[in-house]
């Protein structure tokens, strides 16, 4: 089996560009991933490419061929759809088109357009990853969703609206050096626990933004690295994906996140490394609950213990687990169809040692990309490792 | 329910669930293993089991989860903020919105399902009444 490595990642900045065109925004990207892997466009053999909500913010479906043409590629070009998943899937596939030998390059990446939407209409495109006759109809909203999973999580093993502000402040604090995250200011315990609700117990603070912008990477085979003497240092040995009932009122116990634990089990067999190697993890805080779920899916906490892993200083960029220090979704931002690719690209520079967060990290080699889908219906978990020559 | 005075396409199996519900007469569907699940089905979605019946749905059943949703959807917009809640029947758990203030709603409420219109829209609207 080819190994796959990451040889060039890019990324807009995260933010609100209303006027840009989801072509113009991975236009960008991909053109900074390809630079950056230095690889020639013409050897692009497909490009994978990751988008929920392009229906309802550009009445624009079948965006793989507009993928590809704002990229000048001419290659076959397929759209992946799994919610706020979808450039993880995108990636699950890409990883092993190139491991089974049937590609040598290709461009993997998502965008989404979303400030062009006004909040009612934005909040009424994110409730579609829920289940439509029995969630949406009675009124769920996403933020509610989450909500419900966050009131199931403190009735079952405690924890405090303080404790997920203290998620949302390590985000934030994170972000502050990154250029291209979309909130660089620090927040406090205090303007969290203010700001005001959006679906008890999650406020304001509690919740990522509305986010436009797109990210992008480029695989390759090992081979064709040594092959053209690319400087790829960074390997993706691990990946899995999980599934689970769409709607929360279908799952045996919604204070937890098994789609997750059963990505991370197989993306960790795969790279035959258990959860105690991992030294740097970018996960999906949506909201501030599903990185809490999310620590304990992927096996760094025990359930119902990740609730105080930021307010104890285990995973801000000071302790043993550094998470999120791109800033996360929270303070990154999370245009939905790029934060998959996203969260790659900034381990892959972490693992580098060119983010301006490698510094926290230095003898880092293993990191770990979240990605999940609608309330955890959907999961993807990538295992990153430096290459040791 | 009619859009710009033309008849709406409905959806089959689910609006029949909501009729019932309406009427009192609500039920799940339940395969030959026991699972219990919630129309539209042609297939458990536990086992695959294809023998599926409709058994009805208990009385009351126990709020699961809740939550008071500030910020609606645009369809919401008159009827925010409002509690959403999981509710547990057993074999089923089902979603609606609770007829009673956040204060009194905790997990473990005995609730009674029913059907409303919503404010904004007037599209039904699958409800739960505390006792
Ligand atoms: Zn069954």
């Amino acid at each position: 089996m080819t190994k796959v490595r990451v040889a060039g990642a890019g990324m807009t900045a995260f933010g609100s560009h209303p006027e840009r065109t989801s072509r113009d925004l991975f236009a960008e990207a991909g053109r900074d991933a390809i630079e950056d892997a230095g690889v020639a466009r013409e050897d692009v053999e497909g490009v994978y490419y990751g988008n929920f909500m392009g229906e309802l913010s550009e009445h624009q479906g079948h965006q793989g061929p507009l993928a590809a043409e704002a990229l000048g590629v001419q290659a076959p070009a397929t759209r992946y759809e799994s919610a706020c998943a979808s450039s993880g899937v995108a990636l699950r596939q890409a990883v092993r088109d190139v491991r089974n030998g049937e590609a040598d390059v290709l461009v993997v990446g998502g965008t989404e357009r979303m400030t062009n939407l006004s909040t009612a209409e934005s909040t009424e495109a994110l409730a579609i990853a829920a289940d439509e006759l029995y969630e949406v109809r009675a009124g769920v909203t996403f933020p509610g969703a989450y909500a419900m999973m966050a009131t199931a999580y403190f009735e079952q093993f405690g924890g405090t609206r303080e404790d997920l502000a203290h998620v949302a402040v390590k985000n934030h604090a994170n972000a502050v050096g990154n250029e291209r995250a979309q909130y660089q200011r620090e927040i406090t315990v205090e303007a969290a626990l203010e700001s005001p609700a959006v679906a008890d117990p999650l406020h304001l603070y509690d919740a990522c933004p509305v986010t436009d912008g797109a990210s992008a990477v480029v695989l390759v085979s090992e081979d064709y690295a040594d092959d053209h003497n690319l400087d790829a240092g960074v390997a993706i040995t691990g990946t899995g994906q999980g599934g689970d009932r769409m709607a929360l009122q279908d799952r045996e116990n919604v204070a937890t996140s098994p789609a997750a634990t059963e990505a991370a089990e197989e993306a960790y067999a795969d790279a035959g490394i258990g959860a105690d190697d991992v030294d740097v993890a970018e996960v999906h805080d949506c909201f501030t609950i599903a990185e809490v779920l999310a620590l304990e899916s992927l096996g760094f906490f025990d359930t119902g213990e990740g609730i105080t892993a930021a307010r104890e200083g285990v995973t801000t960029r000071d302790g043993d687990l550094p998470v999120n220090l791109s800033g996360g979704l929270k303070a990154k931002g999370h245009p939905v169809g790029a934060t998959g690719t996203s969260q790659v690209a900034e381990l892959t520079k972490l693992l580098r040692g060119d983010h301006v967060n490698s510094e926290h990290v230095p003898e880092a080699q293993v990191g770990v990309a979240h990605n999940a889908g609608g309330t955890v219906a959907s999961a993807v978990v990538h295992v990153l490792e430096e290459v040791v020559s | 329910m009619t859009d710009d005075g033309e008849e709406s396409v409905g959806d089959a199996g689910f609006d029949e669930f909501v009729a019932a519900l309406a009427e009192g007469d609500g039920y799940y569907v339940e395969c030959a293993n026991g699972h219990g699940s919630l129309p539209p089905r042609r297939v458990c979605p536990e086992c695959g089991s294809a023998d599926l019946d409709e058994t009805a749905l208990p009385e009351t059943g126990e709020v699961a989860t809740y939550t008071k949703v500030h910020v609606p959807a645009p369809s919401f917009a008159d009827d925010a903020p409002y509690v959403t809640a999981v509710v547990d029947f057993g074999p089923v758990r089902l979603t609606g919105q609770v007829l009673a203030a956040v204060e009194n709603v905790e997990i473990g409420t005995t609730v009674e399902v029913g059907v409303r219109v919503t404010e904004t829209r007037g599209d039904p609207l699958v409800v739960f009444e505390p006792r």
